[in-house]
């Protein structure tokens, strides 16, 4: 596995297809944890390990127990049984062992048990990267997606925070305030997001 | 029979995430010291802060760990949490003076005026970066309320561009007095007799040209006091409440009308 490989995966994992802004999903934590900074910065620092912590568990148990046995259908109950225990042990282990990092996640484990955008990035990460080059460079390749996925909802967050703050602060009308103007910011936060179409393509293809 | 082996596989991966949740909780359990959620209990969860705490839960376990921390640092809970508190603990509760907090401005529409028709934000901490505040005093109440907006129990309310506080519900979190821009915000004890409802460190003339019921710093009821309860520093009167004993004399000889009378018997004639 070549290193430009990896970094066209974590790029085009971060800007062209960021899971909040161009794919939607995860939109529940991205709306409502993204009102102060360091709230959406701990958040995302959680969905980050989470999310590389989950691909490197339901990989393997699609390549050697769903698919050789035909039943790749059960993928949905299978990711999410085990995706909600793996943050549950999560939790108990930080708790244990990392008191200071479980205070500062803590709040935001539980909310991501069974955020979708952890279970689209490993679905999404079964789906692109099984190929036929065998486990192990695949297993990679998915690994490496995972991380860019939460490294761009980290920056979806933090733009977003900042957008929010400004927003905040501007005094909309009365009909608007709230969630309203926020949908709309986030909306256009998103179409931004679509100028870097194509971008992993051309400077790295 | 396709439909065994689905099941049965499901079921297994199941049964090993469960199994190892319960394995994992129970070798890896954090021992909570059962007096927490006790003492948590005693506390009035406004998580306030006026402990110096994150929130009751911090006060709480802060409380059960160190021995030496007075229980009675809870200003809503009063002598009651801090009694319930010791009888958990075992140990001696104190006295727990209520608090309340005080705005000291009397800078209504009718004493003082302002010096510029401001359209910015509705907070005071954005009016005060523009020359000072509003108010021709920069050291009165700017009254668009960022105190009444943190004050947990709503016991600030904005009247005449000046806040004023319900002492009757304030618990004495002192969160208004951290938030004012101005630090017009004092934390008294509820029994207080006297207060000097002023914040002005000017020179007297120049105060009386910002509000007609500014303190001047005149020193007369610094001198009229015989409990020597009243210093007058940086041309402000200020009380020691531990002095004073409510004899009322300070307002009669103040010129200012800066004193404000609380908790006398008298106090209706005093101000008269």
């Amino acid at each position: 596995m070549d290193f430009k490989g990896l970094l066209a995966i974590v790029m085009a994992a971060v800007l062209v297809n960021n899971y909040v802004l161009s794919q939607f999903l995860g939109i529940c934590p991205f709306l409502g944890v993204s009102k102060k900074l360091d709230q959406a910065t701990g958040m995302s620092i959680a969905v980050i390990f989470v999310m590389v912590l989950a691909t490197a568990v339901t990989y393997p148990i699609q390549y050697f127990l769903l698919n050789p046995n035909n039943i790749a259908y059960l993928q949905t109950i299978v990711f999410i049984l085990v995706i909600a225990a793996l943050v549950q042990l999560v939790e108990i282990i930080l708790k244990k062992y990392i008191p200071a990092l479980h205070a500062s996640l803590g709040v935001y484990l539980p909310l991501i048990t069974t955020n979708c955008a952890v279970l689209g990035v490993c679905i999404s990460n079964v789906d692109s990267y099984m190929t036929g080059a065998g486990f192990g460079a695949s297993f990679v390749q998915a690994l490496f997606n995972a991380f860019g996925s939460g490294l761009g909802f980290l920056l979806a967050m933090v733009l977003f925070a900042g957008v929010r703050s400004k927003v905040e602060k501007a005094n909309p009308p009365e009909c608007f305030k709230g969630m309203p103007i926020t949908l709309i910011s986030a909306a256009i936060v998103s179409v931004s997001f679509m100028g870097f179409a194509g971008l992993v393509d051309n400077l790295l293809g | 029979m396709e439909i065994l082996f689905p099941v049965i596989a499901v079921s297994i991966i199941g049964l090993i995430c469960g199994a190892g949740l319960s394995v994992a909780s129970k070798f890896m359990a954090v021992e909570v010291d059962e007096r927490i959620p006790k003492v948590r209990a005693c506390l009035p969860g406004a998580n306030c802060g006026a402990c110096g705490f994150a929130g009751c839960d911090g006060y709480a376990a802060a409380l059960v760990e160190d021995e030496d921390l007075p229980v009675n640092l809870c200003v809503p809970g009063g002598a009651t949490a801090a009694k319930s508190i010791g009888d958990v603990l075992g140990r001696a509760a104190g006295d727990v003076e209520k608090m309340v907090a005080e705005v000291r401005c009397s800078g209504t529409c009718e004493a003082t005026s302002v010096k510029m028709d401001y359209n910015g934000l509705p907070s005071c901490s954005a009016a005060k970066l523009l020359f000072g505040g509003t108010g021709l005093c920069v050291y009165g109440c700017i009254g668009l309320g960022d105190c009444a907006k943190v004050c947990p129990v709503n016991a600030i309310h904005i009247g005449g561009n000046l806040a004023r506080v319900d002492t009757s519900v304030c618990i004495g979190c002192g969160k208004c007095a951290k938030t004012c821009p101005n630090g017009v915000i004092a934390i008294r004890p509820a029994s207080a007799h006297m207060v000097v409802d002023c914040n002005n460190k000017q020179k007297g003339a120049n105060t009386r040209k910002a509000c007609k019921v500014g303190c001047i710093g005149c020193r007369l009821c610094e001198r009229n006091c015989h409990n020597g309860a009243i210093t007058v520093t940086d041309n402000l009167a200020s009380i020691d409440y531990s002095k004073c004993d409510g004899c009322g004399k300070c307002i009669e000889v103040c010129k200012a009308g800066c004193l404000v009378a609380l908790n006398i018997a008298n106090a209706e004639v005093v101000n008269s």
